[in-house]
């Protein structure tokens, strides 16, 4: 019961949000939005199918290069070209990511993932696709027009605060019914022993590279609208950094929970914006918090909350 | 020869310089119980991981009823219909008892990957799971933690798991390892309640249990089989009483 409450809440709080709080806070609840997404997604493969995974940062920033890539120069990009083209250019590179590197298990996989995400951010860094080492500037944010006439402008912030809200709850759906559905269930059951799940007739690989592709497509998703947010891509964009943030996020938040990840997002997003106005070393402050929260929290911060409120779901 | 379920030729395998299988061909028959005994490192527990797909053989055949699986990856055999247990327990312990029965029937149903139902919605899956729970006794233990069954218990969900996929052969390596007397009896009537429904395949070192349980009974010693058949003639004949039991065969 309190757990329907508080869901109500927030959901009532984030689409009042705009009418009630200064423009700057909501271009920052944007970016938890957004960011969140990209944490659901890496979780659906690190919390439920166990599978540590560092190169979501090239599948995210990737999506954001190509919205640089379909801009042109001096108009808006249309979103309902340019946005699938993005996923599915992630999703693409997930498959091909996955299809090599869950042949490997464990610290293995990690590495490998590593590797081709580094793979990516040197073909942007190291050619000159997009600007090279400089990054590219994308100076009009997409839209939806129809016969020269504008239907939809991401460049109005309140519009893209809506757009982002919808594609997280679209995501948080997504995430919690993949979860709960067969697919989800042989995915976890894989995490937790793979030769039985083998002997029992799971097709491992085949579950494992589909939820690899499906979290691709939800980063790509992230990393699209971060870079329409920004207006601006870079190699450092889809770096091994993004990655390593994205999966604090998770940790924080909690794995084996669906939206802890978005709680998680949350946490750090506004840990770093508080600590940034109070010390000019927050990075060092920011470090130790996050060691704090990960030792006296193994779990995250979600299930404690869910516990709370009575309840172990999420 | 009537009715055989599971037919392996000419099966060999090498682990480095080791030869652990050596040209073996068995037959597991419909509704019976074959068990395989030898001495440790005589390749028994290799013979059911080539069966079961965990490994890969050198050379030789593995064909359930008229389909060739010899190549077939684990997964592959085991919706073909192939069930198996490991020596060392093997269940998802961090999920419900149901749950890891639930599991085994879902792998076997119509549409085992559905993606936009919950996973309980299968009412079929579900029924099967609950049946297999009652048939392996464990029945009032489904909503418990897997990994906090005792020893035994969590042996018979291996059988409930196996017997909710509906196999038509279960290959058992060393089902009754590590338990007590009264839980070895309890394991044995179950083995033997397996017997109207599927063929199985038991690999057991308590000789007892398996004089009890066999119907037929093959011996293998050093990667060869040495001698298969009634459990009584195989008991008499003198390579096995030489090689085996460790009497001179000659009187």
């Amino acid at each position: 019961m309190t757990r329907w409450i508080v869901a109500v809440v927030v959901v009532a709080a984030a689409v009042a949000l705009p009418s009630i709080a200064p423009l700057y806070y909501v271009q920052f609840a944007s970016k938890i939005l957004i960011m969140g997404i990209a944490a659901l997604a890496l979780n659906l493969v690190v919390g439920h199918g166990g599978l540590v995974s560092l190169c979501h940062g090239a599948l995210f920033g990737l999506a954001g290069y190509v919205l640089a890539l379909t801009s042109p120069r001096y108009e808006a990009a249309s979103l309902l070209l340019s946005l699938p083209l993005a996923v599915i250019a992630s999703m693409i590179a997930a498959l091909v990511f996955g299809v090599l590197a869950l042949r490997t298990r464990g610290i293995y996989f990690i590495m490998v993932t590593l590797a081709f995400g580094e793979m990516l951010f040197f073909l942007f860094h190291d050619t000159k696709i997009a600007g090279g080492s400089d990054g590219a500037f994308i100076y009009f944010k997409p839209e939806i027009a129809l016969a020269g006439r504008q239907l939809f402008d991401l460049d109005k912030p309140m519009t893209f605060y809506f757009t982002v809200l919808a594609c997280a709850a679209v995501t948080i759906a997504f995430v919690a019914m993949l979860v709960r559905s067969p697919f989800g269930r042989a995915l976890a059951a894989a995490r937790d022993n793979e030769k039985r799940a083998l002997s029992l007739g799971f097709p491992v690989f085949r579950v494992r590279l589909t939820a690899f592709v499906l979290s691709g497509a939800l980063a790509g998703l992230a990393g699209y609208f971060s870079a329409a947010q920004f207006g601006f891509v870079a190699p450092q964009t889809l770096g091994w950094h993004v990655s390593a943030t994205v999966l604090v996020m998770v940790l924080i938040g909690g794995q084996r929970s669906v939206v802890g990840p978005l709680l998680g997002a949350a946490v750090l997003l506004g840990l770093e914006e508080v600590l940034k106005a109070s010390t000019e070393y927050w990075k060092l402050a920011e470090g130790f918090i996050v060691i704090l929260l990960v030792i006296l929290l193994p779990h995250g911060l979600w299930p404690m909350l869910a516990r709370r409120a009575g309840d172990t779901h999420g | 020869m009537a009715d055989v379920v599971l037919r392996a030729e000419g099966l060999d395998r090498h682990f480095g310089g080791v030869h652990a299988v050596r040209e073996v061909s068995l037959e597991v028959r419909a509704s019976e119980i074959h068990a395989v005994i030898g001495p440790n490192g005589a390749g028994k527990s290799t013979l059911i991981n080539l069966l079961s797909g965990d490994l890969l053989p050198d050379a030789g055949t593995v064909r359930l009823g008229e389909s060739d699986l010899s190549r077939a990856s684990p997964n592959m055999r085991a919706r073909a219909g192939i069930g198996r247990s490991y020596q060392k327990t093997t269940i998802f312990p961090r999920f419900s008892v149901f749950e890891n029965v639930r599991l085994a029937a879902q792998a076997h149903a119509a549409s085992p990957l559905a993606m936009v139902r919950g996973a309980n919605a299968d009412v079929a899956v579900s029924r099967h799971a609950a049946d297999a729970l009652l048939r392996a006794g464990l029945a009032e233990r489904a909503k418990v933690m897997a990994s906090s069954l005792s020893h035994g218990e969590q042996r018979q969900l291996e059988i409930a798991m196996v017997l909710a996929t509906g196999a038509r052969v279960v290959l058992l390596d060393e089902p009754l390892a590590g338990m007590s007397p009264s839980e070895s009896r309890g394991m044995i009537d179950l083995i033997l309640s397996l017997r109207p429904h599927c063929a199985v395949l038991l690999v057991e070192h308590d000789m007892d249990a398996v004089f009890e349980l066999a119907d037929r009974l093959t011996v293998m010693t050093d990667g060869r089989i040495l001698a298969t058949g009634e459990p009584q003639d195989v008991r008499k004949d003198p390579a096995v009483r030489s090689a085996y039991l460790g009497e001179d065969a000659a009187p």
